[in-house]
């Protein structure tokens, strides 16, 4: 506020308001410059929210058809067969959650523990290293992703992780480690979601816990907290909000994850108990089948998919930055 | 410090003994207790660094067999033959970020400015809370988006039709960075540019931008560098093309969609050019980066 008066006060200092006449051109050239300025930053903000209505409007528009066919059916239906011309989309949706909530259920803690890791403990020369190999980690496309878990991961769990889990653990008696160890699946795509929201986790969570005062820590060390202390009760219970708020923009990420997934899933419209088997996702399922769909109302479902998908992962990212600020305006 | 120090007089009873001991053991348990959960900090790093390091190492093992000259200068070869490149990818992917540049960079930066203009209007607060939003947003949409308005009315794919979708992502990431950039513009400057006469566009264009550019510039390149390796907006757009093909209205092959093609065909000629064209596009993608590393430091360096 204080800057705008200045701003004027210095404006009025630089011109003082003389009267129209005796204006010269480069006043007046000065005020049109200053309009058509004004003007075009307020015209390229305004884009901002034009685009984010377009884009709701846009995908509302093409998966129009198919909503106002199938109704409330469309989320609840498994049943899809473009043939037939019945669309339902409870296994993308369901292999949506359960992709999504793996994925989180194996990058939260670590992501967490880079974070503490980061800003806590450790040792200066290691922090820079660290923290620029996990935002690399960010940097590296989906597609690359997708690509080395093809034929590294997919390899890897097919030959070792699966059948230890499966007959070495015995956790095969549970429905959601049995089965057939398809190398493509749920646990693939859950795994390398969990590589890809990783480091977005870790950098919000980052900057929640050096947004914590010095002196929170310091009145927990001067009680005789040991170091784990300070940061399970001070430092923590403090940020606790900033980091729910880090991990729903891991979800955000993980929801709508497209090529990774589809390379990785297998692609197969079934609710399966088990982890073992290939599945779909919301994003997958759109991006597999929208080159070869055979028709309108099949296009039209993969739209009412992705639509489905753009009301879920806005929701997600609106509720997460509300958090994320709350906890920043504490500061 | 036990309860025996602090009374101090006499020989310690037993009850006091007893207290110092459970004293002494309790701080022990939760000294180790704290050990083990810093060793666990230590872990966690070290395991969220194992994947990055194991792509690197593959990609550059799987990958560098397959770069060469020719993977650069020549056209895909059918699956059998053996050799060839993706020459048309590599410009394809090209022109769609600068397509995606020459749409996302004007309206981001405008919006940033704007943010840092006029902090508290309505739509300064909307802008910047939306911003961040459709950040988060998964990047399919934005082909579906872009596919609804620019490619299904006039029904056929196009290069600009990807641009386009690839600089909305853009638009997002540089309104922030600008934002965040022009703030740092100490305000003295800004006074000391009008107190001069300057008009107030010509102070914003010429001291603040000019001040910020450095900051701006890395800003625009890492939001470049995202954008580099998007795939799933180009499915819907751009669409890929097997052909040399630089006309901007017609379908036009990428990087990142080559690697997708050849990784889920079943010949292991084309694993082998998915590796390199894996490798090449984290190249540019590191390029990119690095050039965005070299824009701060020589911002800062030169504040020192």
């Amino acid at each position: 506020m204080t800057e705008v008066l200045a701003r004027d006060a210095a404006h009025e200092a630089a011109g003082p308001a003389p009267t129209r006449s005796s204006r010269s051109w480069t006043e007046i050239g000065s005020e049109i410059g200053d309009r058509v300025y004004s003007w075009s930053i307020t015209g390229f903000a305004s884009l901002v929210p034009i685009l984010v209505l377009l884009i709701f409007v846009a995908v509302g528009v093409a998966a129009w058809p198919a909503l106002r066919l199938f109704g409330v059916s469309f989320l609840t239906s498994s049943d899809w067969d473009p043939v037939a011309g019945h669309f339902g989309a409870a296994p993308a949706i369901y292999g949506t959650i359960v992709s999504s909530m793996l994925a989180l259920l194996v990058a939260t803690p670590l992501a967490l523990g880079v974070a503490v890791f980061l800003s806590e403990f450790a040792p200066v020369w290691l922090r820079q290293p660290v923290a620029f190999a996990v935002d690399l980690l960010a940097a590296v496309p989906s597609v690359i992703y997708g690509l080395w878990g093809i034929f590294v991961l997919i390899p890897i769990l097919r030959e070792y992780v699966m059948p230890f889990l499966r007959d070495t653990l015995h956790l095969g008696v549970l429905p959601l480690f049995s089965g057939p160890a398809y190398g493509s699946s749920m646990l693939a795509a859950g795994l390398i979601l969990a590589i890809m929201c990783l480091p977005y986790i870790s950098a919000v969570t980052r900057e929640v816990l050096l947004a914590v005062p010095r002196s929170q820590r310091e009145a927990a060390l001067a009680l005789g907290a040991t170091r784990w202390e300070v940061i399970r009760d001070a430092v923590i219970p403090y940020a606790r909000s900033g980091i729910i708020g880090g991990v729903m923009l891991g979800l955000g990420r993980a929801l709508g994850e497209t090529m990774a997934v589809t390379m990785l899933i297998g692609n197969r419209h079934e609710i399966a108990a088990s982890l073992f088997a290939p599945g779909y996702t919301m994003a997958s399922l759109i991006a597999n089948e929208f080159s070869e769909a055979t028709g309108d109302l099949h296009l039209s479902a993969l739209m009412a998919v992705g639509f489905v998908l753009l009301l879920v992962t806005f929701a997600v990212n609106a509720l997460a930055r509300w958090l994320v600020w709350q906890t920043a305006r504490e500061r | 410090m036990t309860a025996t120090s602090v009374r101090g007089s006499g020989p310690p009873s037993g009850r006091q003994r007893a207290v110092a001991e459970r004293t002494e053991r309790t701080i022990r348990r939760r000294r180790v207790r704290s050990s083990i959960m810093v060793g666990l900090m230590y872990v966690a790093a070290a395991l969220a660094i194992l994947p990055l390091l194991l792509i690197v190492i593959h990609l550059i093992r799987l990958g560098a067999t397959s770069v060469n000259w020719a993977f650069f200068t020549q056209m895909q070869r059918p699956p059998g033959e053996g050799g060839g490149g993706m020459a048309n990818a590599i410009v394809g992917t090209l022109i769609i970020i600068a397509i995606a540049s020459g749409v996302g960079l004007p309206v981001g930066i405008g919006a940033g400015l704007y943010l840092a203009e006029k902090r508290v209007t309505m739509l300064a607060t909307t802008v910047r809370f939306l911003a961040d939003v459709l950040n988060g947003l998964p990047s399919i949409v934005m082909g579906i988006f872009a596919w609804e308005l620019l490619v299904k009315p006039v029904r056929h794919f196009s290069a600009l039709a990807g641009g386009i979708a690839l600089g909305a992502m853009m638009v997002p990431m540089v309104t922030r960075t600008t934002e965040e950039m022009v703030r740092l513009v100490p305000i003295s400057l800004r006074e000391a540019a009008l107190a001069l006469g300057y008009s107030r566009w010509r102070t914003a264009l010429s001291i603040v931008l000019r001040t910020a550019l450095g900051g701006i510039v890395t800003g625009a390149l890492v939001a470049m560098a995202r954008i580099a390796g998007e795939t799933a907006p180009l499915l819907f757009t751009a669409l890929g093309n097997q052909f040399w093909s630089t006309a901007l209205r017609g379908p036009i092959a990428a990087l990142p969609l080559q690697i997708f093609n050849y990784a889920i065909s079943p010949y292991d000629e084309w694993h082998a050019q998915a590796w390199a064209g894996a490798l090449v596009l984290v190249g540019i993608v590191f390029v990119i980066s690095l050039a965005a590393r070299v824009a701060t430091r020589r911002r800062f360096g030169a504040g020192d």
